[in-house]
């Protein structure tokens, strides 16, 4: 087995195909719309599918032993025979991850709203919301768990610190550029306070809002991994990262690998419904939702 | 001779960057006029127009405006300025949403409004289905629907092609002459002023005075053949003269 050798054949496979896809391109006159429909899902399928394909034959070819390297295939099959025990895990990360995000939510668009309705506020608080952003959770996870005796609530805190950021900046930044002209006429027909905030900044806010949501939801999941990752395996329900940890321990990398796949699968689907979300609020007027041919 | 709606005594407002932009502008507006102040760009005709909506106020002299005008001041900006999440009957109703006007009262009133711009049809549309002359349509039956005693216009039409802006110049002329309101329309266009407003405040350049005040000698209901008449062309020459005078 040398591993050195078969990183080169790896390489030289990706560079022939890289190529192929190159020679494709430039002799085969694709209609527009082919591509545009068709390949924006096959294309990366394909890449998926050579990928997964090259590394089960890397596998087989230098036989690397599974505690090392498993191929997909028997990761596919330890997904399916461990798949119930994971999915329990899996379930517990999400109510972490969901819980934060909510409260993400509630927190920062709470923030968002006094910031933009008191500058004073704004200014002496951002600074912190900064620092809290900045410092890496988990340094700061350990605490958490010292000082919040549950450990749901303690993972929650942590997630929801990691997601809190992007809904608080965009959202005080969309309540903070509503139209000006459409301000002044707010102004004009003497709206109070509130109607213009419900009107007027709310409203104006509803874009870089979502757009934040979609960056928490996933910030939320890495925020309850994370924060598992450091609160360790105790308690009596544990969430993937605790899986991932043991399976590491006992060396059963094929699980590790299975249990990682459920993560990213996750991150996805978090990404993909948030996505779906922000077009459908926004599919009558934004731009960010209006379809390629409106 | 009735009491005067909207008067300004040596108004001169000076910006915080040190831009002068208006020194000592006196002007008295009577109820049903319809007048056009005329000027380059940034010659402080927008700033002139946002005092006397009371959006900014003057650094020294005063503007009085008449009792009646309290509440009833109506403001159509450069762009048509809409709020592109609610439809364009949601458009026009929010002046009256804000002064507490329940949707079911407003309803016959925002209905007449958009059939008298054209936009029956278009109640359930969002502003981005709409052209640019038509969102400015929306937004003039947005500033006419509460009846205002006075509407404020900012160079509403300068961002259309001519021949909307022609025809929205036809509909505007008969909106002041069915609605009986004040207009003061603000513009850079010679022709557009000529053609709308009864009289024309020519400005001069920054910081803005009044050059002249100038009656429009042309009859009360107007279309586009006017544009066609000689009397009309007069009237252009006249202003542009006074126009001229006033940059030098």
């Amino acid at each position: 087995m040398n591993g050195v050798y078969w990183f080169w054949r790896l390489a030289a496979a990706l560079l022939v195909g890289v190529g192929a896809a190159f020679l494709f391109e430039w002799h085969v006159d694709v209609p527009a719309y082919f591509l545009s429909r068709f390949w924006r899902i096959a294309a990366p399928v394909l890449v998926g599918v050579a990928v997964l394909l090259g590394w089960q034959a890397a596998v087989w070819f230098s036989g690397v032993p599974a505690y090392v390297l498993p191929g997909p295939w028997l990761i596919a099959k330890t997904l399916l025979h461990d798949g119930p025990s994971l999915l329990g895990a899996l379930l517990v990360t999400l109510r972490i991850t969901f819980a934060a995000l909510a409260l993400a939510i509630v927190v920062g668009g709470a923030l968002a709203i006094l910031f933009s309705l008191s500058r004073l506020l704004e200014v002496s608080l951002f600074p912190y919301a900064v620092i809290l952003q900045v410092t890496p959770v988990i340094a700061i996870a350990p605490l958490i768990i010292i000082w919040v005796n549950d450990v749901f609530a303690a993972l929650l805190v942590c997630a929801t610190i990691v997601a809190f950021f992007p809904i608080v900046a965009n959202t005080t930044l969309g309540l903070n550029s509503a139209d000006r002209n459409l301000n002044d006429l707010f102004h004009l027909y003497g709206a109070s306070r509130w109607q213009t905030l419900r009107l007027l900044r709310l409203p104006s806010a509803l874009p870089l809002f979502l757009a934040g949501v979609r960056i928490s939801g996933g910030l939320a999941l890495i925020g309850a991994v994370v924060a598992e990752f450091v609160a360790g395996t105790g308690g009596a329900e544990t969430g993937l990262a605790s899986r991932i940890i043991e399976a590491g321990y006992r060396l059963e990398i094929p699980r590790m690998f299975a249990a990682l796949f459920l993560l990213s699968l996750t991150g996805i689907a978090i990404f993909i419904v948030l996505s779906r979300l922000s077009r459908l609020l926004l599919r009558h007027w934004h731009e960010s939702a209006l379809e390629p041919s409106d | 001779m009735a009491e005067t709606l909207l008067a300004a005594a040596a108004l001169a407002k000076s910006f915080r960057n040190g831009v002068a932009a208006l020194a000592g502008v006196d002007l008295a507006v009577m109820p049903g006029e319809f007048v056009g102040v005329l000027g380059p760009s940034g010659c402080g005709k927008s700033t002139l127009l946002r005092i006397f909506a009371g959006l900014i106020e003057p650094s020294t002299g005063r503007v009085e405006r008449a009792a009646s005008l309290v509440g009833r001041i109506g403001f159509v900006f450069q762009e048509p300025t809409l709020m592109p999440w609610a439809t364009v009957a949601d458009n026009v109703y929010l002046p009256l949403r804000l002064a507490g006007v329940t949707r079911t009262a407003a309803a016959s009133r925002i209905t007449a409004m958009l059939e008298s711009l054209g936009l029956g049809e278009f109640a359930a549309a969002y502003p981005r289905q709409l052209s640019g002359g038509m969102r400015m349509r929306v937004s003039i039956a947005r500033a006419l629907v509460t009846e205002p005693a006075l509407l404020l216009l900012d160079e509403p039409f300068a961002a259309l092609d001519e021949i909307t802006r022609f025809k929205l110049n036809e509909d505007l002329r008969a909106l002041w002459r069915q609605l009986h309101c004040t207009i003061i329309f603000v513009t850079h266009s010679v022709f557009e002023s000529v053609f709308l407003t009864n009289r024309i405040l020519v400005m001069t350049k920054r910081p803005g005075r009044i050059a002249a005040d100038l009656a429009v000698d042309l009859p009360e209901a107007r279309d586009n053949a006017l544009r066609l008449t000689e009397r009309y062309a007069d009237n252009c020459r006249t202003v542009s003269r006074r126009l001229a005078e006033a940059m030098a």
